[in-house]
């Protein structure tokens, strides 16, 4: 049996106000190690908010989220960040790359914050990464001189640093052309079949949605389909 | 250089004109702040010099501080006591057992003491009439306890022996006078004496109430024109550090029972104007340090709102509010850190500059004082990087509460 290692529970978002908005509501969902997610629907459907939910950038109004068998529903602000740097990555529609820093030196910002590696290793590992990445000859470049699937595999590289359990990637392609996003799509594949990483991904594309192990539709906040994505 | 530490600054360097404006804004803050210490504590150092010079650390009179309690009060300390048509003794003035006291004085380790009558008299000369204060002193004693014979611009102290009646005045009585040195003048006293006193010589102390307003004379003189044979009013002491005067005078007027009055009470009055002043110059430098630390606010202000984005990132990487926090208030402790180490050197300079500045005054020609301390730079230096602190903390806090999500909603 695989390993479990994203698991919600009754999963709900109401933004307050005095006309309270539901963002999602009653998400359980489960997530395992190798599995490659797309989660899709139409625009304000909750797939972003389901997303950041799952990734503890928010906090959910009803329900409960675990990463790896750990409850997060009673953690502090700086206990959810450690737990986002050591078992989450993340992937934007943009790639909210530092400026002033070279793509080698973005790769190594998650490393140098979790602090576990000494100065040299963190740098042989973010060659690493992006060389992966297709990118060793772009190390020294700074976000400005990349182009947009070359800043976007730079962000996934950063995602990737602290060797993440969980890939989470919200319209990663979204800003991409044809070529570039569908080199960064084959990348999640790789990463979550030849590396095992749990990587779910937003997106509205169809086509790319097909090409993952699971879709899962929502429609106003709710789940109306979970299934594999070529069923 | 730490990770957080380079990301503070790659955001001054991403705005070096703004960071640049604001690095200069505390430096000259730091700078003047240097400066106006320097004079300002040289300046009051040079007055205290001065004034310590020109009267005695301390003066012992026949008078009392309180007056002595009723015998029925101190018998019925708990009873209420009316008393009516009380009249005040008519006390004999002047210190008893003057000699005595004076002696066990002159035993104490660190102290000189001189004795001295002083009485208002008017001094008449070509139609003109000064009242002073006329010191009785004796010339041998005096010039332990005071600078008289150091700030003598003619005769000497031993020239009251020399005349008859010999008498030494300030400068600016003089000048009132239209007196000389050689010239009579006409003493008059409360007590109906009248005497013709020579001048054998001027004083200048430089606080423009003794030059103007005390004479000395020989004490048996004195005692003659004041009709107070053998009678001392004062003893003058000189202590050997100057700033224990008043612990000194407190502990001798226990002793005697007569008011001991150091010279920091006695002018009070001009102490309090120094503190003030010190207050009001102290205040019109920090404005200029503070008016840069809103430059420090408007920066670390603006680079957060710029770097909104990077702020969601990094929160989205797993960074605490703390190394948030920690970035953005590092960017105003740097602006702060270069401000004042480049305001050392501008205070450094301004303090040569001023201590060049020659000013004249009573017709003497001098350098403007200046106090120089180590502490100065060190307040400076604190002054800067607390407000520089504060500044940057404000808006790095504001940074560090950032919700990502609304970040990247909006950013996407």
């Amino acid at each position: 049996m695989r390993r479990v290692t994203l698991k919600a529970t009754g999963l709900a978002r109401v933004l307050p106000g005095a006309v309270p908005v539901t963002l999602v509501r009653d998400i359980s969902l489960e997530v395992t190690a190798g599995e490659f997610v797309a989660i899709t629907g139409p625009s304000g459907s909750g797939k972003s908010s389901l997303l950041y939910l799952l990734g503890l950038l928010d906090r959910p109004s009803a329900g409960s989220v675990e990463v790896d068998g750990q409850p997060t529903a009673d953690m502090s602000g700086d206990q959810l960040a450690a737990l986002r740097l050591a078992k989450l990555g993340f992937v934007f529609q943009f790639h909210f790359l530092l400026p002033e820093f070279s793509a080698a030196e973005n790769v190594m910002v998650p490393l140098q914050r979790a602090g576990r590696l000494d100065s040299r290793a963190i740098a042989e590992w973010a060659a690493g990464l992006l060389a992966m990445l297709g990118l060793a000859d772009a190390a020294d470049k700074r976000p400005d001189q990349l182009s947009g699937g070359q800043r976007q595999r730079v962000a996934i590289a950063r995602a990737l640093a602290n060797d993440p359990l969980v890939l989470l990637a919200d319209e990663p392609t979204g800003s991409l052309d044809s070529v570039n996003a569908r080199i960064v799509w084959e990348s999640f594949a790789d990463l979550a079949h030849k590396q095992q990483k749990t990587v779910i991904v937003v997106t509205h594309n169809a086509a790319f949605a097909a090409a993952a192990d699971r879709r899962v539709h929502l429609v106003d906040g709710r789940i109306v389909s979970d299934r594999p994505a070529t069923a | 250089m730490g990770l957080l530490a380079r990301i503070a600054l790659a955001h001054l360097r991403g705005r070096v004109r703004q960071s640049l404006v604001s690095v200069l804004g505390v430096a000259t803050g730091v700078g003047f702040f240097i400066a106006v210490a320097a004079l300002m504590e040289g300046s009051q150092r040079d007055f205290i010099a001065t004034l310590v010079d020109a009267i005695p650390h301390i003066t012992i009179r026949d008078e009392f501080r309180n007056p002595a309690p009723q015998p029925i009060r101190a018998a019925n300390p708990d009873a209420a006591v009316q008393l009516d048509g009380l009249k005040p003794k008519d006390e004999l003035r002047g210190i008893r057992n003057a000699r005595a006291r004076l002696a066990a004085l002159d035993s104490i380790s660190g102290l000189v003491a001189a004795p001295s009558l002083r009485g208002q008299v008017v001094l008449r000369y070509g139609g003109k009439d000064m009242g002073v204060s006329l010191i009785g002193i004796e010339p041998a004693r005096e010039r332990r306890v005071s600078q008289l014979e150091a700030d003598l611009v003619q005769g000497r102290l031993e020239d009251l022996h020399t005349a008859a009646n010999a008498i030494i005045v300030g400068t600016v009585l003089a000048e009132k006078l239209g007196a000389r040195v050689g010239d009579t003048l006409l003493a008059s006293s409360a007590a109906g004496i009248r005497l013709r006193v020579k001048v054998v010589g001027l004083f200048r102390t430089g606080v423009m109430g003794v030059d103007r307003g005390q004479a000395y004379a020989l004490l048996k003189k004195v005692q003659v024109l004041q009709e107070r044979p053998n009678v001392i009013n004062e003893i003058r002491v000189k202590v050997g550090d100057v700033y224990q005067a008043a612990v000194i005078a407190r502990d001798l007027e226990a002793r005697l029972g007569y008011r001991a009055e150091s010279w920091d009470e006695a002018n009070e009055g001009f102490l309090d104007a120094l503190r003030i002043r010190n207050i009001i110059l102290y205040s019109v430098v920090g404005a200029i340090l503070l008016v840069a630390s809103f430059g420090i606010f408007n920066i670390i202000s603006t680079v957060t709102y710029e770097k909104a984005r990077d702020i969601a990132i990094l929160k989205a990487l797993g960074f605490a509010e703390r190394d948030i926090r920690w970035i953005f208030t590092a960017e105003g402790l740097v602006v702060g850190a270069i401000g004042a180490a480049l305001g050392w050197g501008l205070g450094y300079l301004l303090c040569r500059v001023l201590s060049q500045v020659e000013i004249t005054l009573q017709s003497e020609t001098r350098t403007l004082p200046l106090y120089e301390a180590p502490a100065f730079y060190a307040l400076a230096l604190g002054f800067a990087l607390a407000s520089a602190g504060f500044a940057a903390y404000l808006p790095a806090r504001r940074a560090a509460r950032l919700n990502p999500v609304d970040i990247v909603r909006g950013a996407q």
